[in-house]
């Protein structure tokens, strides 16, 4: 790979590129968004109120030299602030960011592009913005342009430029800037399936050339694709920090999981004292209405309830692969639902079961005891039962509603209760499929090798 | 020190500390007016104007004509109006040259200061984007419309010449007094940019203040002509009030230099002497005001933008 210096030429290689050290921001965004002379003329002594918005709040860490480390996080969750931070782009209000290394930062492609400029001018405005000498930067320039595919059209001005040649063009300068560290936005990444393409295939080189890199992104594909290592953050605090592979599973959580994000919430509110507006503006109102339970996820929409009362849910949950309620599933593990069934008339033989739906309101799983044991008794006024299924979960990472009922042994609802409650399955590998099963890849060689290698996920 | 989130993290800091040498790299302390390196700023500073330069040159069909042409065509106005309205004018020696000579230097007066309250907003997406020092953004709008001024002052010097001018050893006083222009507009141009960030209506405003300075300055008058008068009671000078003010104090310098005793110094204009020493004192408290401001508010104009 070219383009890069060794990694630490000149920098001792005992000190880590990256430590961030207990760091702070705030930002004060004032309530009328534009102020004029005027009036702080006519009201000379009037303090514009402003609302806080603590955008970091206590962020340490420390990046390994070669390292690719990724910082995810929800919108709004600082990840941006702290690239701009360790940028040098804002200011910390408190605590240190040390580099070691030469450092360049990519949030957008092409800064300083300018459209009525040939490529040439650009691309040498660019290099230098990112850093270089102007000298430097010329000398560089063929190398760059040769990089970029683009030797035809050097004269040409950029707004007569294809989007893929601008990637190009913006790519081929920006790894010509010889950083030992990148810090790099996932902003980069936005655009159509070719331009993103273009970009992970760069990102692919960078990492293959062992500079240190930083990439922020709330896609959790590409970390789990690039990162050795991850931070993932949640309302200015680092929530977790390690391997891709957890740090994805915890965000999946935090994205879908109400019951995490409450929790989340929480405890920033009782850290803040209600210092931040913003993190009151956040908390998100629980599902009301949805019976004894907590959030459905469409708290608006009335359930609609069939029976004709003989008998009564009054309460179903998830459980996880230790039998604890759940709110949040993992895709792999044993899982189970179940229900509370209290009886205001005597019943025989009644059926229990469930219907699961995913947010596309696909069936995935019909379950009940009419195949199993259809007759499990009489049940007389008064009479509470709970009844249980447990499955192994294989649904793909999304948001579940599920339809408990109760039926009489010939038909008829005694009560059903549509979409009663709803749970996240989280997993850490994101495909489209409906269903993430159990499988493995073989891949089997010709001659002289050794029959097979395995891939077991 | 707070405890850092990783053993990683952990582990270098606490040997640095045993060993009592530097185990972190460079502290990362945000953005600033300056930088820390002043070449670097030079080096953007001067990118960036040549590039907006060559923009205004390759941009429009014209080009370099269109960059000659517009204090040409406002001094054919000017001079068309002034000269048969008041014939006496006239009289004054290197008229033309000298109203050429006004409007070149308002024009680089104008462009510099009018340009640079918008000049951090303009450049939002590279000071929002890339740390570099900030001084870079409002210094190369002065570079540039110094790199105007310089084109525009060849068809003055053609005027003077076809005028009957002959060089002198005070052409050489040219680049100092340019010199000082420049450094009160950037001291306006530093000034001004922050200001705009936080409120508003500077931009119309200075809009204002820049015209009012138009006519309150003597660009198509003589500073001669300009007599006492009594205002709201009080007597005024108003020639050696106009004068205060640096640009004028610099225009009427430069008259001076090119075209002869015939136009009066700055000194002998505003009364004499030490007098002069107050376009001085306001330019320099201009720079020094404007730079304090400027530097105040960099660390945080990426996010007040």
């Amino acid at each position: 790979m070219r383009g890069y210096a060794c990694p630490q030429t000149m920098s001792d290689l005992s000190i880590p590129p990256i430590v961030v050290e207990d760091v702070h921001k705030r930002f004060d965004i004032p309530r009328e968004k534009v102020s004029t002379l005027k009036e702080r003329a006519i009201h000379p002594l009037r303090r514009s109120a402003t609302d806080t918005l603590r955008a970091l709040r206590g962020v340490s860490f420390a990046v390994n030299a070669g390292e690719f480390f990724g910082i995810v996080g929800r919108n709004g969750s600082g990840k941006s602030t702290l690239l701009k931070c360790m940028a040098g782009i804002y200011a910390t209000d408190s605590g240190s960011i040390y580099v070691n290394g030469r450092m360049s930062t990519f949030i957008e492609l092409g800064v300083g592009f300018n459209p009525d400029l040939p490529a040439r001018d650009n691309a040498l405005l660019n290099a230098t913005m990112l850093g270089l000498s102007p000298r430097e930067a010329r000398r560089r320039f063929d190398s760059v342009i040769d990089f970029a595919e683009l030797k035809d059209f050097v004269d040409l001005k950029l707004k007569n430029y294809s989007s893929g040649m601008l990637v190009r063009l913006a790519f081929a300068v920006m790894i010509h800037v010889d950083a030992d560290i990148l810090l790099i936005d996932e902003v980069l990444a936005v655009g159509d399936a070719a331009f993103q393409q273009k970009c992970y295939d760069e990102f692919e080189r960078i990492r293959a050339s062992h500079a240190t890199v930083l990439l922020v992104t709330h896609d959790m594909s590409a970390v789990q694709r690039f990162c050795d290592r991850a931070l993932l953050l949640e309302h200015g605090r680092p929530v977790e920090l390690g391997d891709p592979e957890s740090v994805g599973g915890r965000y999946l959580e935090l994205n879908f999981s109400q019951q995490a994000r409450e929790a989340e919430e929480a405890a920033s509110v009782a850290e803040d004292n209600q210092d931040s507006p913003r993190a009151h503006a956040t908390v998100e109102t629980s599902g009301a209405g949805a019976g004894e339970n907590s959030s459905t996820g469409e708290a608006d929409v009335p359930e609609r309830r069939y029976g004709d009362g003989r008998a009564e849910i009054i309460e179903a949950w998830f459980e996880d692969e230790n039998g604890a309620r759940a709110e949040m599933l993992r895709t792999g593990l044993q899982c189970g639902f179940a229900a509370r069934v209290r009886f205001n008339a005597q019943v025989e033989n009644p059926l229990f079961g469930i219907n699961v739906q995913n947010s596309h309101r696909d069936h995935l799983l019909s379950a009940s005891n009419l195949w199993s044991d259809p007759r499990v008794g009489t049940f007389g006024p008064g009479d509470e039962v709970t009844f249980r299924v447990r499955f192994q979960n294989v649904l793909a990472p999304d948001r579940y509603h599920v339809t408990p009922a109760v039926a009489g042994h010939g038909g008829g609802w005694i009560d059903r209760r549509e979409r009663m409650l709803s749970v996240v399955v989280s997993g850490t590998h994101g495909t489209d499929a409906l269903l993430d099963l159990p499988y493995e890849v073989v891949i089997e060689r010709g001659e002289r090798q050794p029959p097979h290698a395995e891939l077991v996920r | 020190m707070s405890a850092p989130a990783t053993p990683q993290a952990r582990q270098p800091l606490e040997n640095g500390a045993r060993a009592g040498a530097p185990a972190l790299g460079r502290p990362i302390k945000g953005p600033s007016a300056l930088g820390s390196d002043p070449k670097r700023l030079w080096q953007l500073t001067w990118m960036l104007a040549t590039t907006e330069f060559k923009l205004a040159f390759f941009g429009s069909a014209l080009g370099y004509l269109w960059q000659l042409m517009r204090p040409l065509l406002l001094f054919g106005v000017i001079y068309a109006v002034i000269s048969s309205v008041i014939g006496k004018l006239a009289s004054v020696p290197f008229y033309p040259t000298a109203l050429l000579l006004g409007i070149v230097l308002f024009n680089f007066y104008g462009e510099s200061s009018g340009g640079g309250v918008a000049s951090l907003i303009n450049r939002e997406n590279l000071v929002r984007k890339i740390q570099f020092p900030r001084l870079a953004v409002p210094l190369a709008i002065v570079l540039t419309a110094l790199f105007n001024l310089v084109l525009n002052l060849v068809p003055v010097f053609i005027f003077l010449l076809a005028e009957g001018g002959r060089p002198r050893l005070s052409w050489l006083e040219l680049p100092l007094l340019m010199a000082m222009l420049a450094c009160f507009v950037t001291g306006l141009a530093m000034l001004l940019s922050v200001a705009y960030v936080r409120y508003r209506d500077v931009k119309p405003i200075w809009e204002v203040v820049l015209q009012m300075t138009f006519y309150a300055s003597p660009i198509f008058y003589p500073i001669t002509r300009v007599h006492s008068t009594t205002i709201l009671g009080v007597h005024v000078n108003l020639a050696h009030v106009l004068m205060a003010n640096p640009f004028v104090a610099v225009l009427q310098q430069a008259r001076h230099a090119l075209f002869g005793p015939g136009h009066p110094t700055a000194a002998s204009a505003i009364g004499g002497g030490a007098m002069i020493l107050i376009p001085i004192a306001i330019l320099l408290v201009t720079l020094i005001v404007g730079f304090i401001a400027f530097d105040r508010a960099a660390p945080r104009v990426a996010e007040q933008l």
